[in-house]
């Protein structure tokens, strides 16, 4: 600890922090543009100057480390001179069209500027104009309002690790740009909206939609991926204006991925607003009641073996468990699942769908080996933090196959499923790296869950990390990356049937089993209809309305309060910002108010008592699961076969992206699609 | 007058030729691995002894310098870079070391490397120095091939590699962590003081930054000792400097000349004189265009060293002495300096970037006649908010030739600009006091 005195107040810090933070320490807020903490120092805004005592100059506080005995003032009045002087000269050229710029409200050098700055500005010469520069769909540029604090450029190279950004020309001609006038190659690349201290960088979906301060904030949970972004949903009204990121150190620190803040739009198009029933292949309007009382009627008159449920990707926890308690209970039946593709799930122990080292181990590994996984875009924030840990201590990293790029350099094998039978029998030099690694992480893709080998993959590969005591209360390797928000929740709350890992209700469906299919927010599902009568109920008119044959419409994310369950098993929960369009309804209630049509009697009396009752089931489950000892599956077979990395349509992986048109935007800018002034 | 026989650049005007072996008769590498012998320690108490001060423009002691590296090589090699991207304008000393003098710089690379412990020396060469680059890659080639460096230079048991970069022509590369970034590849912008280079340098490796004439003057101060060149010069500005003057001069010149020499001896004796007699003299920039001018009243009894002119608030610099004489604008010379300095400043920190342009502005139009009588004051303030306030020295050297002219030529800026101010205030007002409230006392 070192004693050092801030405005003459004893305060003791930590080794190796700088002057800035001892500051901070200290209480003392020290004004800044280029800093910031996830960033590296770049020491060039020069408002943070501080003076330190038998300094002749004063001293960038971001930059300079805090010493033993130093004597640090913030508040004389050449520290004051300094500052003003600093914020002079970043108002001198900057345009102050605060009036109708998007930044206003929330922006760092109006806010500091009122506070450090001085009102009137002895700047006569002519201001200095910067061009516009164009970085795609999501991000509006207005350079001449640029201080260059270089975060954005930091940002690009650091996280995103897209070294796409970066200034141009030098002294007063210095431009930040994208070089190439393009859209950044990245995810994560709205970020720089949110870090940009001025209204050079804004959102451009979002521009001119509202003022920070008219927007109701709600903090919540992103269900775009299964990684349980923190977020916060600013909503007008109605609707969802943007969404912005929440700081949790544990799961997605300060960024959101592009398509957690910019699908929102999609809350407003493609919406289910009333209850739909298809009449002679079209559909038409009606009521709750009608839909209903023909649901009942059809459910009535089928064995409860030929109906089947199936819950969707976004689906909330606790109608994941209404959903399975109206299966059980109203209709009792037992064909429910969650998985809507041909995975294995070995749902025995919690460990086995989970990612066991969670998002902060990442940075702890000292080996990183993934199997059929592309983290980029499965999970981009996950990637963004296996990125961190790359930099930080040159974690080697070995993918199965060859993914292309993921913002960090990795071996790659040639995704022979022969490969994984080396590794397990001690003859790759894979063995090796796993057996040396203090903490390794293997870490599986839902494509190698997907293949015809996945149980031989899975299992082997968790008997020789078991045998080798890299499963264990301290550090558990074994890792799974789930794709969907509700993925996790649905396995928890026991939304599958199967006996040895594969999708019996699926292969059932497809061989024409069931004839009521009661679809719960699922539009993944690649079904061939025949004679099925099925049931939608969802947020939005995507692909499993369009099979229907009845539409409940239920509410999206944004509009009810429900947990989420994230890959590393925390559970959250996403909060209410806005409600349901019209006749629809939060999804509970749907189904709450189904099954008292159908028994006369509610499942619940209200929602506290659905929460709390799941609840109650998951600290069960987990409780039970903790005394649980897993059983190796031995002499499993494989198929020699490649293991095929699905390709992934990040910006159209779910209905709300599908009926977003920014994320249209996202895909065409990637595609490099030439706008044909068609589009409408 | 330094006498003849204790110049150390025998070859400043390349009468007696540049190659090996010209060199070698002039004294170059006659005993170099007896120098190196001697030890480490020997050279750096040799060199400290000397009290010789870094050349490049900021008179730090070498031999401090040398010192501040590692004692021991860790894991990281050390390296040693050679500062030859001049760029200060009036200065053009380093030019005639690279091209004439090409061995006294390899000796001395040799000799510095060791005493740090580098096996790389890197010789940044701006790159519009591409024909001396040249001649010292011609110089090192000979080098290489009389085995005085490599493996087992002059037989010393010291491998040293020499390689030269040319930068792109960017003044702020000659600042020395500029330097390192351009080396590495990147843009040329300093970095943040501390760590100082010393300990992280090139590649984050401790990294000594000399300048030419630096490494140029070190193997003579080792075989002639430290206590000759200690004994020219006075006391903490010691041994011969190499001036450049320039400007209205009858024969503008580069001259080896011991330090506090009289600034007139120079003029008179070396220049031939101010254009149209020394009354004609205006004003007189001492050290390259980043140092306040002179006027002619001091000039009369100015020594040049680093001291003696630190006391007139202008400094050593580089020592490229521009004279200006009465047929020159002095207003408008200072804004043409401004103009180079907006030019050149690498726009990372904001006084700088901003502040660089707009006093070049401001010095535009009181050339003109057009500024108001309270700007000259404004201007003042706003060189105050850029020297000191930056990453570099850059602030200090964009700002000074304009406090320079403030302190001294204030009355011929008054004289050209009586505009009235656009607000007319009777009370001179402080400018950090929040006007507006002033504003509605006097409403």
């Amino acid at each position: 600890m070192l004693k050092l005195k801030v405005n003459e107040i004893d305060v003791e810090v930590e080794e190796g922090l700088t002057v800035l933070q001892a500051c901070e320490k200290a209480g003392i807020e020290i004004p800044r543009f280029c800093y910031h903490e996830k960033l590296s120092i770049a020491g060039n805004c020069r408002m943070c100057l501080v003076e330190i005592e038998k300094s002749p100059k004063p001293v960038a506080s971001c930059a300079m480390p805090a010493t033993e005995g130093m004597n640090i003032k913030t508040n004389t009045e050449f520290v004051e001179k300094a500052r003003k002087g600093v914020m002079e000269f970043l108002l001198a050229n900057h345009p102050l069209d605060c009036p109708v710029c998007d930044q206003g409200g929330e922006c760092d050098l109006q806010d500091q500027s009122m506070f450090y700055g001085v009102d009137k500005s002895r700047y006569k010469e002519n201001k200095r104009e910067v061009s516009e520069k164009n970085m795609g769909p999501l991000i509006k540029t207005q350079m001449t309002r640029c201080i260059h604090c270089t975060r954005c450029v930091r940002f690009a190279t650091e996280i995103a690790g897209v070294p796409e950004i970066g200034a141009i020309g030098r002294g007063e001609e210095m431009q930040i740009t994208t070089y190439l006038e393009q859209s950044m190659e990245s995810e994560l690349s709205a970020n720089v909206v949110d870090l940009c201290p001025v209204g050079a960088l804004t959102s451009k979906p979002y521009v001119f939609e509202a003022r920070p301060w008219e927007l109701k904030k709600t903090e919540s949970i992103d269900v775009m991926d299964a990684v349980g972004t923190n977020i916060r949903v600013d909503t007008y009204g109605w609707e969802v204006k943007r969404i912005l990121p929440r700081i949790n150190e544990d799961i997605n620190e300060e960024w959101i991925s592009d398509k957690t803040r910019y699908a929102c739009d999609g809350l407003l198009n493609q919406r289910l607003d009333t209850p739909y029933i298809k009449y002679n292949g079209k559909f038409e309007k009606a009521s709750w009641n009608e839909v209903f009382n023909i649901i009942k009627s059809k459910l009535k008159n089928v064995d409860k073996d030929k109906i089947c449920g199936i819950a969707g990707d976004l689906v909330n926890m606790e109608t994941l468990y209404i959903f399975k308690e109206f299966f059980n209970k109203t209709l009792g039946s037992y064909n429910i699942e969650s998985r809507t593709d041909h995975s294995y799930l070995n749902p025995e122990k919690r460990e086995n769908y989970l990612f066991n080292s969670k998002i902060n181990g990442i940075e702890e590994a000292d080996f990183i080996f993934m199997v059929g996984s592309n983290p980029r875009y499965e999970a981009t924030i996950l990637n963004a933090r296996i990125r961190k840990a790359y930099l930080q201590n040159k974690t080697k990293i070995v993918s199965f196959n060859n993914i292309g790029e993921l913002t960090y350099p990795y071996e790659s094998l040639d995704g022979d499923i022969e490969n994984i039978k080396k590794i397990i029998e001690n003859n790759h030099e894979i063995s090796n790296m796993i057996k040396n690694a203090k903490k390794p992480l293997i870490i599986f893709g839902q494509s190698s869950l997907k293949s015809e080998s996945a149980k031989y993959i899975f299992e082997s590969i968790k008997t020789f990390l078991e045998k080798n005591e890299k499963i264990s209360k301290e550090w558990n390797s074994l890792n799974i990356i789930s794709k969907n928000a509700s993925t996790v929740g649905s396995f928890d709350l026991g939304v599958y049937k199967t006996e040895d890992g594969s999708n019996e209700v699926l292969k059932n469906l497809e061989n024409h089993v069931f004839e009521i299919v009661y679809l719960l927010g699922v539009d993944n599902l690649k079904l061939e209809k025949k004679n099925e009568f099925i049931i939608y109920q969802g947020s939005h008119g995507d692909k499993g309305a369009e099979i229907a044959d009845i539409i409940l419409p239920g509410a999206a994310y944004t509009e009810q309060n429900g947990y989420f369950t994230n890959l590393e098993g925390k559970l959250q929960k996403a909060y209410k910002a806005s409600y349901p369009p019209e006749e629809a309804k939060e999804d509970w209630l749907i189904i709450n108010e189904l099954a008292e049509v159908m028994n006369h009697r509610k499942l619940f009396n209200d929602k506290d008592e659905l929460d709390s009752s799941m609840l109650n089931q998951i600290n069960l489950f987990i409780e039970k699961n903790n005394s649980i000892k897993s059983s190796n599956l031995e002499n499993l077979e494989f198929k020699q076969e490649i293991l095929k990395i699905d390709i992934e349509d990040y910006y159209y992986s779910n209905a709300i992206a599908r009926a977003s048109k920014t994320m249209l935007e996202c895909k065409n800018a990637k595609i490099n699609l030439k706008l044909t002034g068609t589009e409408g | 007058m330094l006498k003849d026989e204790d110049r150390i650049f025998q070859n400043l005007y390349n009468d007696r030729g540049s190659d090996v072996d010209s060199s070698k008769k002039r004294g170059d590498w006659t005993n170099t691995k007896d120098l190196i012998e001697k030890g480490r320690d020997w050279i750096i108490n040799e060199v400290k002894e000397s009290e010789l001060r870094g050349r490049g423009g900021a008179g730090f002691p070498t031999g401090l310098k040398w010192s501040f590296a590692p004692k021991e090589v860790g894991s990281r090699p050390h390296y040693l870079v050679i500062n030859a991207d001049e760029s200060e304008p009036g200065t053009c000393k380093d030019r005639d070391i690279l091209r004439f003098e090409p061995h006294k710089l390899i000796e001395g690379c040799l000799i510095a490397s060791y005493a740090v412990q580098a096996h790389i020396c890197y010789i940044y060469i701006r790159g519009e120095y591409f024909i001396d680059g040249e001649k010292l890659q011609a110089a090192i080639d000979e080098a290489y091939e009389k085995k005085l460096i490599g493996k087992n230079a002059a037989s010393t048991g010291w491998n040293l590699d020499i390689y030269i970069h040319y930068g792109a022509g960017a003044y702020i590369c000659g600042e020395e962590t500029a330097l390192l970034e351009s080396i590495e590849g990147k843009k040329g912008q300093p970095r943040l003081k501390p760590p100082f280079p010393a300990l992280i340098g090139l590649y984050g490796c401790p990294t000594i930054i000399n300048n030419v004439e630096t490494i140029a003057v070190i193997p003579t101060i080792l075989r002639r000792g430290g206590k000759w060149f200690a004994s020219l010069g006075r006391e903490k500005n010691t041994g011969t400097k190499i001036f450049c003057i320039s400007g209205n001069v009858n024969n503008p010149c580069n001259v080896e000349e011991e330090m506090n020499i009289s600034l007139k001896e120079l003029i008179e004796v070396h220049a031939g004189g101010v254009i149209g007699g020394w009354e004609n003299l205006q004003a007189v920039i001492p050290g390259g265009s980043s140092m306040p001018l002179i006027p002619k009243e001091k000039c009369e009894t100015l020594t040049m060293d680093f001291d003696s002119l630190m006391a007139e608030k202008s400094g050593l610099g580089t020592a490229g002495i521009v004279v200006i004489n009465k047929d020159q604008d002095i207003i408008k010379c200072m804004a043409r300096i401004a103009r180079f300095y907006k030019h050149e400043s690498c726009g990372q920190c904001t006084p700088c970037r901003e502040g660089s342009g707009w006093m070049w502005r401001m010095l535009e139009r009181m050339a003109k006649g057009e500024a108001s009588r309270d700007e000259i004051n404004m201007l003042g303030d706003v060189t105050n908010q850029i020297a000191g306030h930056t990453i570099c020295a850059f602030g200090e050297g964009s700002s000074w030739p304009v406090q320079g002219l403030l302190r001294h030529f204030k009355k011929e800026i008054e004289k050209r600009n009586n505009l009235n101010p656009i607000f007319d205030k009777d009370k001179n007002i402080p400018y950090l006091v929040d006007q507006h409230l002033l504003d509605k006392k006097d409403a």
